[in-house]
């Protein structure tokens, strides 16, 4: 009985060491070791970035060599510290807005932000034009005209 | 009257319309063709700015540079990042060697290359370059905003970039953006 105890204690140890072992709290991606949220929060940023070699993919699902190296430049700013914004401006810095998948909201994008706005005030304007000019009806006749329609009636 | 103008509006405005974005679409495509516009280019921050800081050791029996050695420059400067394992920088090559010929000092910034594929590159292509430095890991060429090679940076006399491109130095992009942007420099 007593050994079969040691034995389920030593063997419950083992299992636990295991999927200590399996669980790891630190992973290493693009040459940077980092934690586990600190990993989670880098691949926030790199959704955000364009990858500006093949310009419709995120830096995060990119192969081309750049965005690897986006990859290591966000990892590394990720464990020294920075906010997810100071590394966004870091990237925003050197390639401009058009890194950023989502436009910001600045002047020179009002027009792209807008446009659904303006669409729909433009169809709106139409709309109501048309109906306007509906409810008017036909202008009446002038005296030419009525003696034109009498003949052709009669 | 009135009505029949609105009509003819009606009728017309949408072919004017299509016929408009045809003719644009026809002049990007012949652009493009020409090789005057690339769909893939956006604006580079640094036009308008002083080179970043950085500093690169020489490529064997070429003098490295920094931004000081930019900032110090009496006269105007073409920055071209390349490497020897680029295709476009091959085309580039016999243009880039008229532009040194012509005057204009070229510094070169080989991005992540290697010493001897590099020799065997200038030995077969020309060597342009007055200064050459070599970026092995690609980082400075990212604080300069480089996404691939060849890209170059017009520089004014005191380190401010006028000019950018991404893409080979073409003879139409030579003439029709470079040397006016060198023009408004002297």
């Amino acid at each position: 009985m007593k050994r079969l105890v040691v034995m389920a204690l030593v063997g419950l140890g083992l299992a636990l060491g295991i999927a200590a072992a399996d669980t790891p709290t630190t992973i290493r991606r693009d040459g940077v070791v980092l934690t586990i949220p600190q990993e989670k929060r880098a691949e926030v940023i790199g959704d955000r970035l364009r990858c500006l070699v093949c310009q419709n993919e995120t830096v995060e699902n990119s192969q081309a060599g750049l965005a690897k190296q986006f990859r290591g430049i966000i990892r590394r700013r990720v464990v020294k510290g920075e906010t997810n914004q100071q590394i966004v401006d870091f990237m925003v810095h050197r390639y401009g807005i058009f890194v950023l998948l989502k436009p910001p909201l600045i002047p020179l994008t009002w027009l792209l932000w807008f446009s659904p706005v303006i669409a729909l005030a433009l169809g709106l304007l139409v709309l109501l034009l048309a109906r306007r000019r509906k409810q008017q009806g036909a202008p009446p006749l002038s005296p030419d005209e009525r003696d034109r329609l009498k003949e052709l009636l009669s | 009257m009135a009505t029949m103008l609105t009509r003819r509006l009606m009728f017309g405005l949408p072919l004017v319309v299509v016929a408009a974005g045809g003719v644009a679409s026809y002049a990007l495509l012949e652009r493009m063709g020409r090789g005057t516009y690339n769909p893939q280019a956006f604006n580079n921050p640094l036009v308008g700015h002083k080179v970043p800081e950085f500093a690169l050791p020489g490529h064997d029996g070429h003098a490295g540079f920094d931004q000081a050695a930019i900032m110090g420059q009496k006269r105007p400067l073409l920055v071209n990042f390349f490497a020897s394992w680029c295709v476009p920088c091959v085309e580039e090559a016999p243009y880039l060697d008229a532009i040194a010929k012509s005057g204009l000092d070229i510094w070169g910034i080989a991005y992540q290359d290697k010493a001897a594929p590099l020799d065997l590159y200038l030995a077969k292509n020309g060597d342009p370059y007055r200064r050459l430095a070599s970026d092995a890991e690609g980082r400075v060429a990212i604080n300069w905003g480089v996404y691939g090679v060849p890209e170059s940076f017009l520089i004014a006399p005191g380190g401010e970039v006028r000019w950018h491109t991404a893409g080979p130095l073409f003879p139409e992009i030579i003439e029709d953006q470079l040397k006016p942007a060198l023009q408004r420099l002297t």
